[in-house]
């Protein structure tokens, strides 16, 4: 299992805070696991889209597009920050 | 703490007192204070409410401070951000760095507080006349960063 996040503008259009998912054996990193979202469609589908501006960490840390993900990870997806 | 992630106010004074007590090697101490402005792209803002990621927000600004450390001769330094509901003339953040000469505190409070813009998860939301929205990322803050990296 790996643990989601979703914070600020995605926490509210995709309507979750977090979900625990099955990491399926051909999901193994960021990208793919942005696409398996994607495919959930409607607000995942916009909010997962290649062009979008999406930033994500893997166990708190900024990960790449192309990070490994393995079980028990701690993945967030969320928007540029902007505090300060 | 040298990162603190929290809903009250702070006070500046007390916390430079705080941080450069019984160190005489302390020669300068460089702050910066952010503040909530009452306008933004334009249109009046009423208040706003910052979210952050606990535990990965504490965790990125403690190694931007590393970094900052690594790269100048810096004593201490302190980073205060407030969450929740803000309004304009409150204060936001707070970055105080100590150090001996006045170069390396103004240069590590600056790139703390440019990293900072661009690598710790915080977001605001903004409430307008037009409604309620997420701000948007600027790329200024991307270029600020960006000016650091080209000095390396």
């Amino acid at each position: 299992m790996i643990t989601i996040l979703y914070f600020a503008r995605l926490r509210e259009s995709l309507g979750k805070t977090s979900e625990e998912i099955a990491l399926p054996p051909a999901v193994g990193d960021l990208d793919a696991l942005r696409a398996l979202l994607r495919q959930r469609g409607g607000a995942w589908a916009e909010e997962m889209a290649d062009g979008r501006q999406l930033r994500a960490a893997v166990n708190q840390d900024l990960a790449q597009a192309d990070a490994r993900i393995g079980d028990g990870d701690e993945i967030a997806f969320f928007p540029p920050v902007t505090g300060g | 703490m040298p990162v603190r992630v929290q809903t009250e106010d702070f006070d500046a004074g007390h916390e430079i007192a705080m941080l450069r007590r019984g160190n005489p090697a302390v020669g300068a101490i460089a702050s910066f204070i952010g503040v909530v402005r009452d306008v933004n792209d334009g249109n009046d803002v009423a208040e706003m409410t910052l979210e952050h990621y606990p535990g990965m927000t504490e965790k990125a600004i403690a190694e931007i401070i590393e970094q900052a450390k690594a790269r100048w001769k810096i004593f201490d330094s302190l980073v205060i951000h407030r969450i929740g509901c803000l309004k304009p003339l409150d204060q936001i953040v707070l970055v105080v760095v100590t150090g001996a000469h006045r170069g390396e505190a103004f240069a590590a409070c600056e790139f703390i507080m440019d990293y900072l813009k661009t690598r710790a998860p915080f977001w605001k939301k903004e409430q307008t006349p037009l409604g309620a929205r997420w701000v948007e990322s600027r790329e200024s803050d991307d270029r600020a960063v960006e000016r650091w990296r080209s000095k390396e």
